[in-house]
């Protein structure tokens, strides 16, 4: 199962890594063959400014990609630390910070994001980044807090101790690698998330500006086009459907395994 | 056991629903419109939204009104005089105008509703154009108007004049006027319901009954088409129009009446080279902006009017730049650009049609080496950063004019009036506004305001791209819609064939 996943993942990011370098058309250039089905020089068709969906989904599939790994990687980098100090210190820092967490949570979370990126300024990836991971880390505050303070009293911490180990190296060296059991698919989970939190946002038009291309962009694109072009919004869809699906199996495997 | 019971308590249900469907097939004399918004307000000098206006043109009437060919006649008057100077008008009231609600219209009725429109105790009623009258009085069944200034502008600002009875206390919720159509009933956020006044003076409607069902979602627009629930909708997209039946529907094109252009911010570098800005004309073609991002709806403009309003629209200016891109790489290395400069588009990011045009321009501005990016922004934050504050370089949107005169699509770009966002400053287009708007003599005017396009066109004020198509989507056995150089819909021609 974790094999199958890698394998998907895989080919879709050599597709993304493959349309950073080169793509079989310009992704924004218009031609008068608009709305072209699938044929031998479009393999996806055309949309209705007669771009080739092919290269646009190479270039959004990397968009996405990068947007979802940046959000991911932030959120969880945060969320670590905070749920590490509140985890293993317990007492007044616990209970601050996870109330402040708790009420972050409480807030609808695209509604939160709509806000950050109208605040941040809309029209970039790298604002839907901020707003995501600021959206994202309570998910992993939480997650991480209760495994750290499941692992704090644990014998191997307090044998740490004894011998003389900090805080900070008890926290990073001893308990992190521990926390790889719930860490791994939190992040797999997460990424997927993201994956579907950008083409949301985009969905609504405040992701990334035009011509860029994103998975979600090209799928709110493609909405109207539903009837005379079934072709764009199925290849972008299954597109996305693949994405979050395969990263999902790579998330199940490792759970499994570890 | 139980489940057959259920099974079959299912099918007679589904049974009813389509029977029930089959009952609510329209009686012949009502015609359903679908529209996409709800109405701010009913009563008619507080109503400011486009769809709004539109809509209760068939409930309200001024002593004057528009004719689809663009003119101003009587309406609550029957006639208009004007003197000389040009400072006084006489209106005389015409015999046997009724209220909905069965009262004669009098002179009293009149002056309250130019009173209301005018002293500013009701601020929101307060109109601005009826600035230049100086004073207003009845003599007889005739209504006196005297300017400060002769103004060529001042009927259509008395057709936005609507003329509602003195005695009315709650206008917004019983609406009462003198049009075709009289009001039924109004359920918020749902629908609205307008009926034939059987007493009406003029023409009556052809239609006994219409029926406005709000929808705000365009997808929830085009299912009431295709469902049966409404029988038109207008303003609808070229993509909308495709998912309908051509058997069932005639799809009717208009125009908008605005003028789309990538508009130019005049006083930012490098835009402020006139060079620059005639590169950029000569490199977007305009056909292949209307064919790839409108489907090939829409009508090409080469300066700010549109064909529309036919006494001032100069149809030579519509060529006056061709699509040539290697003029338009020369321009720029002449203006000391050779390798291109890069700019932003700023689009608000709820009008779609905008950011389509934007798209397909800035591949275009690409070819000839300007790299132009677009930024999507929040309508609020357009109106205050583009339209207010001129923070901007470029900008794709639709000016329109919502009376019937040239003056708002040309006063914008003089160089110290309130609204001219694109910050074009010429001292002979500044000299002939304002020539042309102390002109008295209408034909005169209008050339002034010939010369004023041309001025627009000559020095690429902005790049003018087209006045976009209106499409209606109409069930095949509904006619009679007639199209405005104004946002409104008349019903009064609207019938289903029977």
């Amino acid at each position: 199962m974790k094999k199958a996943g890698i394998i998907i993942t895989a080919i879709l990011f050599l597709l993304a890594i493959a349309g950073s370098i080169r793509t079989p058309y310009s992704h924004t250039a218009v031609s008068y063959d608009r709305l072209q089905g699938p044929s031998g020089s479009h393999l996806l068709g055309t949309d209705n400014f007669g771009r080739d969906i092919l290269s646009r989904i190479m270039k959004g599939l990397g968009t996405t990609m990068t947007v979802a790994l940046l959000t991911v990687a932030t959120g969880a980098l945060l969320g670590t630390l905070i749920g590490a100090v509140t985890g293993y210190y317990g007492g007044w820092v616990d209970r601050v910070l996870m109330r402040f967490n708790d009420a972050v949570t409480a807030f609808p979370t695209f509604l939160l994001a709509l806000l950050i990126v109208s605040l941040v300024g809309p029209g970039s990836k790298y604002s839907v980044v901020i707003a995501l991971s600021l959206v994202f880390i309570p998910g992993f505050a939480r997650v991480m807090r209760t495994e750290y303070a499941s692992l704090a009293c644990r014998n191997f911490v307090i044998s740490a101790r004894l011998m003389g180990a900090g805080h900070l190296r008890i926290m990073f060296c001893y308990l992190l690698p521990n926390t790889m059991r719930v860490l791994l698919p939190a992040l797999t989970i997460g990424f997927n998330n993201a994956v579907l939190a950008e083409a949301g946002l985009s969905f609504l038009g405040i992701g990334v500006s035009p011509p860029e291309a994103s998975l979600g962009y090209m799928l709110s694109e493609s909405q109207s086009l539903i009837v005379s072009a079934p072709w764009y919004v199925l290849s972008v869809g299954l597109t996305i459907i693949l994405l979050v699906f395969g990263v999902g199996l790579i998330g199940e495997g490792s759970r499994a395994d570890a | 056991m139980k489940k057959k019971v259920f099974s079959i308590l299912i099918i007679a249900l589904l049974l009813l629903v389509s029977c029930a469907k089959k009952d609510a097939s329209q009686p012949s004399d009502e015609v359903r419109i679908g529209v996409a918004q709800d109405f701010d307000s009913l009563d008619p000098h507080h109503m400011t939204a486009a769809g709004t206006k539109e809509i209760l043109f068939n409930v309200f009437e001024g002593l004057v009104k528009p004719t689809p060919e663009g003119e101003i006649v009587p309406a609550v008057a029957s006639s208009v005089e004007k003197s000389e100077d040009g400072l006084t008008y006489t209106f005389t009231l015409r015999d046997g105008v009724r209220f909905h609600d069965g009262m004669d219209v009098s002179v009293n009725d009149v002056l309250y509703s130019f009173r209301r429109r005018m002293d500013g105790k009701d601020s929101a009623a307060k109109l601005a154009s009826l600035s230049v009258i100086e004073s207003i009085e009845a003599n007889g069944n005739r209504i006196v108007i005297r300017l400060s200034r002769p103004s060529n502008e001042f009927l259509a600002a008395v057709m936005n004049v609507y003329i509602i009875p003195q005695n009315c206390t709650d206008i917004e919720s019983y609406p009462v006027g003198t049009g075709p159509y009289m009001f039924k009933s109004r359920t918020f956020q749902h629908s609205l319901e307008l009926v034939r006044f059987d007493e009406y003076w003029g023409k009556p409607g052809k239609t006994e009954k219409f029926v406005f069902r709000i929808l705000e979602s365009p997808d929830a627009l085009v299912l009431a088409l295709q469902s049966g629930a409404v029988d038109i909708v207008a303003h609808l997209s070229s993509d909308q129009t495709k998912q309908l039946d051509s058997d069932q529907f005639n799809i009717l094109t208009g125009s908008m009446n605005l003028v789309q252009a990538l508009y130019i911010n005049n006083a930012e570098k490098p835009f402020d080279n006139v060079l620059v800005r005639k590169a950029m004309c000569h490199a977007v073609d305009r056909k292949a902006v209307i064919d790839l991002a409108f489907d090939g709806y829409g009508i090409i403009l080469g300066t700010s009017m549109f064909p529309s309003f036919a006494k001032y629209y100069v149809d030579e200016l519509t060529d006056y730049y061709e699509y040539n891109p290697q003029k338009a790489k020369d321009l720029l290395a002449q203006a000391g650009y050779p390798n291109g400069f890069s700019m932003t588009i700023t689009v608000p990011s709820n009008y779609t049609p905008h950011v389509n045009a934007a798209t397909v321009i800035a591949e275009m501005l690409r070819e000839v080496g300007i790299n132009a990016s677009i930024q999507l922004v929040d309508w609020g934050t357009w109106l205050d950063q583009v339209y207010t504050k001129r923070n901007y370089q470029t900008t794709v949107t639709g000016v329109s004019s919502d009376n019937m005169t040239a003056r708002k699509l040309l006063e914008r770009f003089g160089t110290t009036t309130g609204n001219n966002f694109t910050n074009y400053s010429n001292k002979d287009y500044d000299r002939i506004l304002a020539q042309a708007l102390a002109e008295p003599d209408d034909a005169v005017q209008t050339q002034l305001y010939k010369a004023l396009e041309r001025n627009l066109t000559e020095n690429a004020a902005n790049v003018y791209i087209q006045d976009m198509a209106d499409l209606v989507a109409v069930r095949k056995n509904v006619s009679g819609i007639v199209f405005y150089p104004l946002y409104v819909l008349d019903i009064s021609t609207i019938c289903r064939e029977k």
